[in-house]
């Protein structure tokens, strides 16, 4: 009888690891079309790009850490970006002395276009260019706008896409608010 | 758990056909057949002895030969329905939405279908990886359940077997040697079959010759195979192990390479050449004007330091300079660039000149770098022109603002503002491709469009498929096995020895009794034994190869 339960149990391992094996298979070529590379919770990958007014200084993730970081992915083409811009802007200034950074990533434009239009919306806050679109690689970003919630230990606390009310980029950025010693 | 106990007293677990030790017929069946069912050698195949728990019932189901084979057949149906219209993979549409529209709009209601039911993306719908999986499963679980009898009842063979079993093999003789010494006989016998390639085996009277069990192997060897195969598709999907990317550079442009972290390409030129010859009959068949020749992107693939971070360009390294060519991609570490498209023409930068509206006079040329535009295009001291906007896709206004659709000049507008010696507070100019609008009234002068500057965009895949070794071996392994199991055979031949010194022979092959006889009259011949007879009376029974494939 203990050799029959034995091969009973053999029979159930093997029935179901196939079993997961295809779970699995279905599950992630399901998926994979909108696989986000980057998910809640992990590490925020790194990055350095050049600030767009001072080409001496360079905005690097890793500096901000003990800091929120509010990073948003825009382009001057693309409506709901700008329509968030003026929102972030004040909610930035509100944050700031709090320890929350903005870091705004236009996609791959030039200087021209993208001083004109942050002059143009009168908006204030840190911006660059990912000229080679590694950063934007690097947090999948495809949808725009996209605003990756960056909390003070350096990870993902939340990823949204499309546009965001005054009001939830106010609770996002509170949500990254580092504690107050 | 039921037992059979033979008369030799061997114990067989229910479902035995013939005795593991003596081969005594243990079924009604096969007792009353003539020539015994040799499949397994008789051994009880694992699903057939018990049939209780859910685990079982499972097991059972999957361990079918016939569910096995109807799940290959509903496999084959499914992938062929998915050739009836093109596959997703060969329509130019991006969107799942354009996709949908696409098969309904030229297929109509039936392809509309095809979409919802995933057949226009057939190997990734659920559906579809859920048979193969189902398949896979049957092959492991049939494969278990067949193959480690078999192995134990080959591996346990007994050279003494009941008068039983072999009288109901398919090719036995019995009676006296023709001439000689019936002492020496079993010495002859063991002498010829050796170098008949068998391996003997002799127990007291009994003598067991064998030659190419492996070949019983043979079908399991190409299910291993199988599954490796499968199990390196599937590894396709683990991040990192599979890349397939796209990706467009322009001319002059430095891109990051998706999923290759680290590296960086950039187009130094895209070239498109074509055949220079007189129109073929076949181009004017099918009304083609010119052949293209070569697409090539001049291309230089760049490392970042391994520390440094994503965005930071400032140092990077030459890894490659490569000429990509359809069929010839860069190739580095795994990853490999295809040409695959192209644009061209794209508008890199624009020529003006500023000219007085009345006069026609010209005060000087302003080029309008598109991937640098500036702010201030200086002519003389008293004249310049200022760039107010740049809108490199114009669509339109929308509160006065011009507004842009994409990041690209496809219809790129400028808000210009002229500074002259006689109108020295400037003049703005909006100025669109076949479209001016004056803002302040009229100017007394205007950026008239002299000419333009393009460049070329090219379109690259970055692939990289580590699972191609893993096929590789899957594959491999799969042909011998077949291999194997097809030109290798498993023959046996049985004699006892009486006691009155006459001869009782049996032999068996799982396929090409052909070869078998031909031996066993080499041996008949040699030890002078008595002639054999064939027990298949049934002349197609006779050109069967019979249980070939397990």
């Amino acid at each position: 009888m203990d050799k029959k339960k034995k091969r009973s149990i053999t029979r159930g391992a093997i029935l179901v690891v196939l079993l997961a094996a295809i779970v699995y298979t279905v599950y992630t070529s399901a998926t994979n079309d909108k696989v986000k590379v980057l998910q809640v919770g992990d590490k925020a990958p790194d990055f350095e790009l050049v600030d767009l007014y001072e080409s001496d200084l360079k905005h690097r993730l890793s500096d901000y850490e003990g800091k929120g970081v509010f990073l948003n992915f825009w382009g001057t083409w693309c409506e709901p970006c700008k329509k968030e811009m003026p929102a972030m802007s004040r909610q930035y200034a509100n944050y700031k002395e709090q320890g929350v950074e903005v870091l705004t990533v236009n996609i791959a434009q030039t200087d021209f276009e993208v001083k004109k239009f942050l002059e143009s919306l009168d908006v204030h806050f840190p911006a660059v260019i990912d000229q080679t679109k590694a950063v934007m690689t690097a947090y999948n970003v495809n949808p725009l706008p996209t605003t990756i919630l960056i909390n003070p230990e350096g990870r993902v606390e939340k990823i949204i896409t499309g546009e965001m009310s005054e009001r939830q980029i106010a609770s996002y950025m509170e949500s990254i608010k580092p504690e107050q010693e | 758990m039921e037992k059979i106990i033979c008369v030799c007293g061997h114990e067989n677990p229910a479902g035995t056909k013939l005795c593991g030790k003596c081969g005594r017929p243990l079924t009604e069946e096969a007792k009353s057949s003539k020539i015994v069912d040799m499949k397994y050698d008789g051994a009880a195949i694992r699903s057939k002895t018990r049939n209780k728990s859910m685990v079982d019932k499972i097991w059972n189901f999957f361990s079918s030969v016939k569910v096995g084979i109807s799940l290959i057949i509903i496999n084959l149906i499914a992938a062929s329905i998915g050739t009836i219209f093109p596959q997703e993979f060969y329509i130019s549409v991006s969107t799942d939405a354009e996709k949908e529209a696409y098969y309904e709009n030229t297929y109509g209601s039936l392809g509309k279908l095809y979409y919802e039911l995933g057949l226009s993306d057939v190997y990734s719908s659920w559906w579809f990886q859920i048979l193969v999986g189902m398949l896979a499963i049957s092959i492991i679980v049939a494969s278990i359940d067949r193959g480690i009898p078999l192995h134990r009842s080959l591996k346990n063979q007994r050279v003494k077997r009941h008068e039983s079993f072999l009288k109901r093999q398919r090719i036995i003789a019995e009676g006296p040697i023709i001439n000689g010494d019936s002492a020496n006989t079993l010495n002859l016998i063991e002498e010829k079959m050796k170098k008949l390639k068998y391996k003997v085996r002799r127990d007291g009277n009994a003598l067991l010759a064998e030659r190419g069990r492996f070949s019983r192997y043979g079908p399991y060897i190409n299910h291993v195979g199988l599954i490796i195969f499968l199990a390196a598709v599937m590894l396709r999907l683990v991040p990192g192990f599979y890349v397939d990317e796209s990706m467009w550079v322009r001319e002059g442009e430095m891109r990051a390479v998706p999923g290759m972290e680290g590296y960086f390409i950039e187009n130094e030129k895209f070239i498109l050449e074509m055949h220079d010859n007189e129109k073929t009959e076949n181009q004017e068949l099918q009304g083609v004007n010119v052949v293209a020749k070569n697409y090539q992107t001049n291309a230089k693939l760049y490392k970042q330091t391994d520390d440094a971070v994503p965005g930071k360009a400032d140092d990077l390294e030459l890894v490659k300079e490569y000429s990509i060519r359809v069929n010839h991609p860069l190739q580095h570490e795994g990853y490999s660039f295809y040409q695959m498209d192209f644009r061209l023409n794209e508008i890199k930068a624009m020529n003006f000149v500023l000219t007085n509206k009345e006069t026609g006079e010209s005060f000087g040329e302003v080029h309008v770098d598109l991937t640098n535009p500036q702010d201030e295009y200086v002519i003389n001291d008293q004249t310049k022109v200022q760039l107010l906007g740049y809108y490199p896709d114009f669509s339109g206004f929308e509160n006065g603002e011009p507004q842009t659709a994409t990041p690209n000049p496809n219809n790129p507008a400028f808000i210009f503002k002229m500074t002259t010696p006689d109108k020295p507070e400037g003049e703005v100019s909006f100025v669109a491709i076949q479209q001016t609008v004056e803002p302040n009234g009229d100017n007394a002068y205007k950026m008239a469009f002299k000419s333009v500057e393009t460049r070329n965009m090219t379109g690259l895949t970055v692939h990289k498929d580590s699972s191609i070794p893993f096929l590789a071996i899957g594959g491999a392994i799969f042909m011998i096995g077949v291999a194997i199991g097809s030109y290798w055979n498993h023959r046996r031949l049985w004699v006892e020895q009486l006691d009155d010194g006459s001869i009782r022979l049996a032999a068996h092959t799982n396929k090409n009794w052909f070869g078998i006889k031909k031996d066993i009259d080499a041996v008949v011949e040699f030890a002078h034994l008595p002639k054999y007879i064939d027990q298949s009376d049934d002349d197609a029974e006779k050109e069967k190869e019979g249980d070939s494939t397990l």
